[in-house]
């Protein structure tokens, strides 16, 4: 909502400049966005009388003018203007002046003639011709009678465009603040000043509305009231200058009288308001009633719309003219040869508006106004003021007599008094007298304990909200700071604390956190090589999404993870090692919430990753997590991650993590020209299986016993089975299995491979004999044998 | 004369000796006048020809020799090897302003290192953490909140819907609802998360950002503890010396409302770029608990009141470091991860 000052001093004076204006507004709760001094832009711009008008010597299409500015002798002034007479009044910037752009104006010789400015046109004072009708906007612009004449005054003062634009952010509950009485109102109370409202007066001009026009509202649920009133040998022509200015100055384009009343009552008031055309109102009736079924209505902008019959229509006797409160239809507009109007001025339901505006897909500024809920009282003074302006502007002749068809029960809520609750919960000390003060500068009346709250608040409800108006006049700033009293007792959950450790393990590991968007395209799934019936094409859909790139709910983390690796390898980074812990969606149903699986993905490419890398990051994951009894197992048949460089990792069979390199495929299909690699690890897995409870064991106080065993055994046999057969033989004593060394080639048979390993053993409270250590080894080699694997030689 | 002989080995010695170069030298020199077969042991063997008075005489001056000798042997070995030392250095000598072998630790993400401080400083404040599902009930995110179907306030929060009644919250506001739910006041959360709003992605907006929900509920809980709390928060997060401002706003869920803007950070409230000339920045919206909220979740609101914000990570983030476009959040290229 943009304030016009010049229209706003019609109602009060808050007598402080713009910006204590704009200041004090906000701390009121009338949030100043922004306020603008019309034509601040324009300086040394003044009047002038075109005196001489002669040829340019040296150009047939330039003039050589000399103006009076008011000063002792007039200014050669040259111009390419070819709209000018002697006698005009236009504007003139003098040498170093400003016009609209910013473009400065210096004194300067065309064609060898000297030029002490410029003569402005509309444009080059920021206006149109829509401000100024009777004028031409490819040319210098000619003041008419409208304004002040006066030769050598400031050009904005003698226009009238001097007017300060003030700019509210106005919240969703206070639509009586979407109007000039509205903010005046609360200007009035910030300030302090008295609010001086006007009562309309129209004459008319004989004759009954009812001769005209008949009202009927059918779903008086949906429609609160409905004025009509009429207006014969209408008169179209622009609007004065006065209201041409303080719709410009509201950001609305003057039209012609007719649309700039309805406008000006509608900004004024609050109240939007609609003028028919007699003519096309089949028997001479306005029917408001819900729509038929199969319906329709070709709206004003050309566009033909169906209608349900869940939205409300404005109709005659025979069809919809208008969708209520929302738009009229094509031939409700005022025409060049319209003579008699029908002026609406109703209230309709909020709820039935919004849905209506949504389903037809136009919000106008009407529709905005009211699924806000108006107030019905409003309906008739504005149409007053609507009809006192028509005969002010001489736009036509009222017909007497206004049909009122109210079905509103205009009575004011009442709230009990209760200054102490007010005190209390806010935290102020204000007496009864300060608090029932406030609320009647806000036009609330108390009386006898009880608060008659004004039709135009409907926002006001309870005992919190008579708290709110106490408290931003009483003024937030002077309500006290108070600390929290009690005993505060912050803990982390398990799984706080677990992410926090997860998140500094892997920063710990090089890694870096990415965050990404947790819906994706579809799209994805088949980048992933997801087959067709897998589970996880399965997600959380969004049916109105922004576009089909964010459409579903990820299933999996790693379209995520893979997109930032693509992005970062397209982006020419050598390197990257990321991690993010983020949520994948897995759906249950309408019926129910999804699950959200709390996922840690790790990806990673570059000259020092590969599948071992990877594999010591997730490792020293579960080692900080306390996950130490795991298998890992390699997986072959994921059809987004390389069959023969994958694994899983599962904890009593159950899998807790999957890593692995990318399936070549999946890399081509994300345009990754490198290897990448990639994990996923169930976060919930690492909270249940997890211990991070750690007991200091005694440092060892007796020599460890080392031997070295090769062994050869199958190429495809994974070590981790041999190491597991060596540390059951080997039993109790084992400290460590190290794999030191793996062989493949000409020193053993095809499809072998030789292992070597480093086996240390030690007891608690001996030293190990050579015996002993040499039977353990020997229990090693008879285990191994067993299933064919032979020591060495 | 013995004598004679004995100080002429003395004299050949330190000779020697003084042109030593190395351990070999002093060894051999050591081998030659002190070993078994050394010229002193030599001479010490004619002993037995000496008489009597002359032997302590000899004798003495003898092991006086062979002491002074071994002295001198020793001296040079210390700085011989003192010597090989300061060579040895010198040959490892290397160029210190070569690179270092990097040990990189990893980054966190901006986002997080401005929320893991906000956590910090309400955690300090008594504050635990809670969460919530972000794919919610329309009833948490808006009826229960005092936002029911067809309010105009939902426009201004663009939604993602699932179902009719399932979407994507735009706020992590139902994370109130489902802790007053749960938890009997006295109740001191804040909760943190990733919300959705159909808006199209540019510099300052995103589709998805995040929020840091707070809410207090308890006996006696004014707008007052509102204001002191969050002023606290406010100087913790950007210094003492900050200033809140609260102004008058409109939440459905919260009456009164209020948003708060602190002393412009930067330039100390003076007016900058930063700050738009104003002197402030908003960062949060927030005020009492609407009875009504109270109400739909089981707490009586004649006994218990309480207070409520949201604050808006991103925002945060974007004035800490200096970051103008929010893009840059969500693309997570690693030559901007490594800057934090």
């Amino acid at each position: 909502m943009i304030l016009s000052k010049k229209w706003l001093l019609d109602f009060v004076d808050p007598g402080c400049s713009d910006k204590e204006f704009a200041d004090e507004m906000t701390l009121s709760g009338s949030k100043v966005e922004a306020f603008e001094v019309e034509g601040g832009e324009l300086s040394n711009i003044v009047t002038g009388r075109i005196e001489t008008l002669e040829r340019h010597p040296d150009s047939d299409h330039l003039w050589v003018c000399r103006v009076n500015v008011g000063a002792d002798a007039p200014l050669q002034i040259v111009t390419g203007a070819q709209n000018l007479t002697v006698g005009d009044v236009v504007p003139v910037a003098l040498d170093n002046s400003v016009v609209h752009g910013g473009k400065t104006i210096q004194k300067g010789a065309l064609r060898g003639v000297e030029s002490c400015g410029m003569l402005c046109s509309l444009g080059e004072l920021g206006l149109t011709a829509h401000d100024f009708p009777y004028a031409i906007e490819d040319g210098i612009f000619v003041l008419g009678d409208d304004c002040d004449r006066t030769l050598g005054i400031d050009i904005r003062d003698a226009i009238g465009l001097n007017d300060t634009a003030t700019e509210f952010e106005i919240t969703s509950n206070r639509p009586d603040c979407l109007s000039i009485i509205g903010l005046a109102r609360e200007a009035a109370a910030t300030f302090q000043v008295p609010l001086k409202l006007h009562a309309p007066v129209v004459k008319g001009s004989g004759k009954d509305v009812h001769d005209f026009l008949s009202v009927d509202i059918l779903n008086p649920e949906r429609c609160y009231r409905y004025c009509g009133a009429v207006v014969e040998n209408v008169r179209v022509k622009p609007s004065p200058r006065w209201m041409r200015e303080r719709l410009r100055a509201c950001g609305v384009r003057p039209i012609n009288n007719i649309v700039d009343i309805t406008n000006y009552v509608m900004l004024e008031y609050g109240q939007p308001m609609h003028a028919f055309d007699l003519r096309f109102l089949k028997g001479n009736s306005v029917i408001v009633r819900t729509a038929k079924d199969g319906e329709t209505i070709t709206t004003l902008d050309g566009v033909e719309r169906d209608l349900t019959p869940e939205m409300l229509v404005i109709a005659d006797a025979e069809k919809p003219v208008a969708v209520a409160g929302v738009m009229g239809g094509e031939y409700s507009g005022i025409m060049d040869d319209t003579n008699t109007i029908v002026f609406e001025s109703a209230c309709f339901n909020g709820p039935t508006t919004r849905i209506t505006a949504k389903k037809l897909g136009m919000r106008t500024e009407s529709s905005g106004r009211f699924e806000k809920e108006l107030d019905p009282a409003s309906c008739m003074p504005a149409i007053l003021r609507a009809l006192e302006l028509v005969e002010l502007l001489d736009a036509g002749d009222v017909v007497n007599g206004i049909i009122d068809c109210d079905k509103a029960t205009h009575e004011r809520r009442t709230l009990p008094f209760c200054p102490d609750w007010v005190n209390d919960f806010i935290g102020i000390d204000v007496s009864p007298e300060e608090q029932q003060a406030i609320l009647e500068r806000i036009d609330f009346e108390v009386k006898d304990g009880v608060i008659y709250i004004p039709t135009f608040r409907n926002d006001i409800e309870h005992q919190a909200d008579i708290s709110e108006e106490i408290a931003r006049f009483y003024g937030y700033q002077n309500i006290p700071n108070r600390q929290l009293s009690g005993v505060a007792n912050a803990q982390h959950t398990p799984a706080q604390k677990l992410e926090r450790l997860i998140s500094d393990t892997l920063l710990g590991c090089g890694l870096s956190e990415i965050a990404t968007f947790s819906f994706i395209s579809p799209k994805h799934y088949d980048r992933l090589r997801l087959p067709q019936d897998s589970a996880l094409r399965n997600s959380v859909v969004i049916s109105n999404p922004l576009g089909e790139d964010t459409s579903v709910m990820r299933t999996t983390v790693l379209p995520s993870m893979l997109d930032v690796l693509a992005r970062n390898y397209n982006n020419r980074n050598e390197e990257a090692k990321l991690f993010e812990i983020s949520n994948a969606y897995l759906p249950n149903g309408p019926e129910q919430l999804p699950d959200e699986k709390q996922t840690i993905t790790l990806g990673m490419y570059g000259a020092d990753c590969d599948f071992f890398t990877l594999k010591g990051v997730v490792e020293e994951l579960l080692y900080a997590c306390g996950v130490n009894d795991y298998d890992v197992e390699p997986l072959k048949d994921d059809p987004s991650f390389h069959p023969g460089r994958t694994a899983i990792i599962t904890v009593d069979g159950k899998v807790i993590a999957t890593l692995g390199e990318a399936h070549p495929v999946v890399l081509r299909n994300y345009d990754i020209g490198v290897k990448a690699y990639l994990a996923t690890i169930d976060f919930d897995s690492l909270l249940k299986y997890g211990d991070t409870d750690r007991k200091y064991h005694q440092l060892p106080r007796y020599p460890a016993s080392n031997r070295d065993l090769a062994f050869v055994c199958d190429a495809d046999l994974p070590v981790l089975k041999i190491e597991k057969l060596i540390a059951r033989a080997v039993g109790e004593t084992l400290e460590l299995i190290k794999l030191f060394d793996v062989y493949v080639g000409s020193q053993i048979p095809q499809g072998k491979k030789s292992v070597a390993f480093n086996i240390r053993m030690r007891a608690a409270d001996r030293t190990l004999t050579d015996e002993e250590a040499d039977a353990a080894m020997q229990r090693a080699i008879d285990a191994l044998a067993d299933i064919g694997i032979s020591l060495r030689s | 004369m013995m004598k004679d002989q004995l100080e002429a080995i003395r004299a050949k010695a330190k000779s020697v000796l003084a042109s030593a170069q190395t351990l070999q030298d002093l060894d051999a020199a050591r081998v030659k006048y002190l070993g078994k077969k050394g010229e002193l042991t030599a001479i010490l063997k004619q002993m037995g020809k000496l008489s009597a008075e002359e032997r302590p005489v000899i004798g003495q001056l003898a092991n006086e020799i062979r002491a002074d000798i071994e002295a001198h042997i020793a001296a040079d070995v210390e700085a011989i090897k003192e010597k090989m030392l300061e060579e040895k250095l010198k040959s490892e000598t290397i160029d210190v302003t070569m690179p270092a072998k990097p040990m990189p630790q990893g980054h966190k993400h901006p986002l997080s290192i401005v929320l893991d401080e906000v956590k910090e400083i309400f955690f300090g404040m008594g504050f635990n953490v809670a969460s919530g599902p972000e794919v919610e009930w329309d009833y948490y995110n808006f009826e229960a909140l005092n936002i029911p179907k067809e309010h105009p306030a939902r426009d201004t929060q663009d939604t993602f819907y699932i179902t009719e009644n399932m979407l994507l919250r735009t706020q992590t506001s139902p994370c109130q609802i489902r802790v007053m739910e749960k938890q009997k006041p006295p109740i001191r959360v804040i909760a943190p998360g990733r919300v959705y709003r159909s808006d199209a992605v540019d510099a300052t907006h995103s589709p998805i950002f995040h929020q840091i929900e707070g809410l207090v509920v308890d006996k006696g809980i004014t707008m007052a503890d509102l204001k002191g709390n969050l002023e606290s928060f406010a100087k913790s997060l950007y210094g003492e010396d900050t200033k809140i401002r609260l102004r008058p706003h409109h939440f459905p869920f919260t009456e009164p409302s209020c948003e708060i803007d602190v002393s412009c950070f930067n330039c100390g409230g003076k007016g900058c770029p930063m700050c738009k000339g104003e002197g402030w920045i908003e960062i949060l919206g927030g005020g009492m608990v609407h009875p009504k909220v109270l109400k739909n979740c089981g707490v009586d609101p004649d006994v218990y009141s309480g207070f409520a914000f949201g604050i808006g990570l991103e925002r945060l983030v974007m004035f800490r470091f200096n970051i103008d476009d929010m893009r840059l959040l969500y693309e997570n290229d690693v030559r901007f991860l490594n800057q934090f």
